[in-house]
């Protein structure tokens, strides 16, 4: 039978998502992808396949979910509720999903995006590159109720593993650097967008984030009126009303309102994890901290394989001992012998 | 587009987050700046620079993007200033295999609802606005904002009408919206603060083609006035029943 998972139920918006697709600038198509980038690479860590693995992306709460087969599936990014047939399954960790058995997953216990992989990846069409959805963009669809989302074959059979978490998922400081219009806000401006207290407004989404404050807003010397420039994920332009918003992986390529700075990239996911009204504030650093930051995110990134650990369980409540693999490398034979 | 040619500018380098950097030639829009941003992203493109990974022209100004960890920011700007002296990008030529596009356009109606209220704000007569709008040969000055979605210009100087002060909800794909001596052809249904004078079908991006992105910047575009039944019957055609032809 096709591999797949068959979608009984889904939170809107939810879309398949891998690292997004570069080389499109020019065009005006953004990089996308998924919203967390460390959550893909996570779920990837898991299942000992490659970061740019297509994974579910889950913005605030899961579904209901059957496999066509037996998959390995991992869980990551936001926690979120889930159990199979029932029981109660471990967050940021991978396990087996056998035919026929009902993974449900609920809503967010804290942050903002969960995601499952499954082994294999799903095996979705790729478009310009990528198979990640950019709805703003028109390219690809949301998964919804009914659909059989297609999975790749999957040689490996581990699971059972977990990996430390990376705290990321209520908001907290985001360092920021200086970009090429911060200038355009006056020094004491900027001096008091690093002392403000944020909160994450109710509408954000993979394009954006507005964020709040009490107090005056934040406007630029000389009004908005500036030329369209390209947009960096992590961009904070100031619209109109003084309000910052953070432009993310999916916002437009270009735009025309001032921006005071730029959050760095190792802190991205703890912005897109923040959960609506959660709490931000922003540490001006210089590029010089930006790059040790992305140097130890890199690192951070290459010893995920290595950092999956066996998940530690009670076998007095495993109903079914034999379907989980034990020791690296021994397996319940059934389970290999279902691929195609 | 513009006027202001004598002024000499200095091109500006400076970062754009961690792994970017903005080459700017001019501090408003002009036809030079334009033009030498249009060339100097294809030059950097050809240069091949060391850990270099896309770069992009907007209106006046090239993004390049670059591994921050790969290169520094000071070898990225040692390469693009040698880069910068080869030549007077402001001199430049535009990009070769040009297009002249017609596109049939419904103005005014309820397709393009804003159509009157514009020729007001710019002083001019319906009549007027429609022989301006529709013989106006403007030129694609970047490809930005959406997919495949083109600033077009320059329009007469009477065309300086301001964004509107709110935003109206939704514009569908292939409006043609006014602001600033500029059109803009929408390629997804998107919100926008400028003011929608013309409807088009054209389908400026295809992402399950070959060739997902019709327009290039260079390209010129004229707006052609047709009825509202030539324009349905132009749907089923992604060019929107446009003519192309060749620059030469």
């Amino acid at each position: 039978m096709t591999r797949a998972l068959i979608v009984h139920r889904i939170v809107p918006g939810a879309t398949v998502q891998d690292m997004g697709r570069t080389g499109f600038l020019a065009f005006g198509l953004s990089r996308g992808g998924a919203a967390d980038r460390l959550a893909l690479a996570e779920g990837a860590a898991l299942l000992g396949q490659l970061p740019s693995s297509a994974a579910l992306e889950l913005p605030g709460s899961g579904g209901v979910f059957e496999a066509t087969a037996p998959l390995r599936i991992a869980l990551t990014g936001a926690p979120m509720r889930v159990t199979l047939d029932g029981e109660t399954l471990a967050w940021n960790a991978s396990h087996m999903l056998p035919q026929g058995a009902m993974l449900e997953i609920g809503a967010v216990t804290s942050g903002s995006y969960g995601y499952l992989h499954v082994g294999g990846g799903f095996a979705t069409q790729t478009r310009l590159g990528a198979q990640s959805a950019h709805l703003a963009a028109g390219v690809g669809q949301p998964v919804v109720a009914g659909d059989h989302v297609p999975v790749g074959p999957d040689a490996k059979t581990e699971v059972g593993l977990t990996l430390p978490v990376d705290p990321r998922f209520s908001g907290g400081v985001l360092r920021v650097m200086e970009s090429f219009q911060s200038d355009v806000f006056d020094a004491d401006t900027r001096l008091r967008f690093g002392q403000t207290a944020f909160h994450r407004d109710a509408r954000a989404n993979r394009m954006g984030i507005r964020l709040n404050s009490d107090g005056d807003g934040f406007f630029a010397k000389g009004g908005l009126n500036i030329l369209s420039e390209t947009i960096v994920p992590g961009d904070i332009q100031v619209t109109g009303d003084g309000a910052p918003y953070l432009l993310l992986s999916e916002s437009q390529t270009t735009g025309g309102y001032p921006r005071i700075g730029t959050v760095i990239p190792a802190d991205l996911s703890r912005a897109v994890q923040t959960p609506p009204g959660g709490s931000i504030t922003f540490d001006w650093v210089s590029r010089a901290d930006a790059l040790i930051a992305q140097e130890r995110m890199q690192a951070y990134l290459a010893q995920l394989p290595k950092a999956v650990t066996p998940l530690i369980r009670d076998p007095a409540q495993i109903r079914d001992l034999l379907s989980y693999q034990l020791i690296s490398g021994a397996t319940a034979g059934h389970i290999e012998e279902q691929e195609p | 587009m513009d006027d202001a040619l004598s002024k000499p500018f200095d091109p500006l380098i400076r970062p754009a987050g961690l792994g970017g950097v903005l080459v700017t030639f001019g501090d408003g829009l002009s036809e030079p700046a334009n033009r030498a941003a249009l060339a100097f992203s294809a030059a950097v493109d050809r240069a091949g620079i060391a850990g270099i990974e896309e770069c992009a022209p907007s209106l006046v100004s090239v993004f390049v993007r670059f591994d921050p960890l790969g290169v520094s920011l000071d070898a990225v700007t040692r390469a693009l200033t040698d880069l910068l002296q080869e030549q007077d990008w402001h001199a430049a030529p535009l990009p070769q295999g040009r297009r002249f596009i017609r596109v049939p356009t419904v103005y005014g109606g309820d397709l393009a609802p804003q159509f009157d209220e514009s020729a007001a704000a710019a002083g001019r007569s319906r009549d007027d606005a429609l022989k301006d709008l529709s013989e106006a040969r403007v030129r694609v000055q970047t490809i930005g904002f959406a997919p495949g979605q083109p600033y077009l210009g320059l329009l007469p100087e009477a065309w300086n009408i301001p964004r509107q002060t709110n935003l109206t909800q939704a514009v569908p794909e292939g409006a043609l919206v006014l602001a600033i001596r500029q059109l803009v052809l929408f390629s997804v249904t998107n919100p926008t603060g400028w003011r929608h004078v013309g409807q088009t079908a054209l389908k400026l991006f295809r992402p399950d083609s070959d060739d997902p992105f019709f327009l290039r910047p260079g390209d010129e575009v004229q707006f052609v006035p047709v009825d509202r039944d030539v324009l349905e019957n132009a749907r089923s055609d992604p060019d929107g029943g446009a003519e192309i032809q060749v620059i030469r």
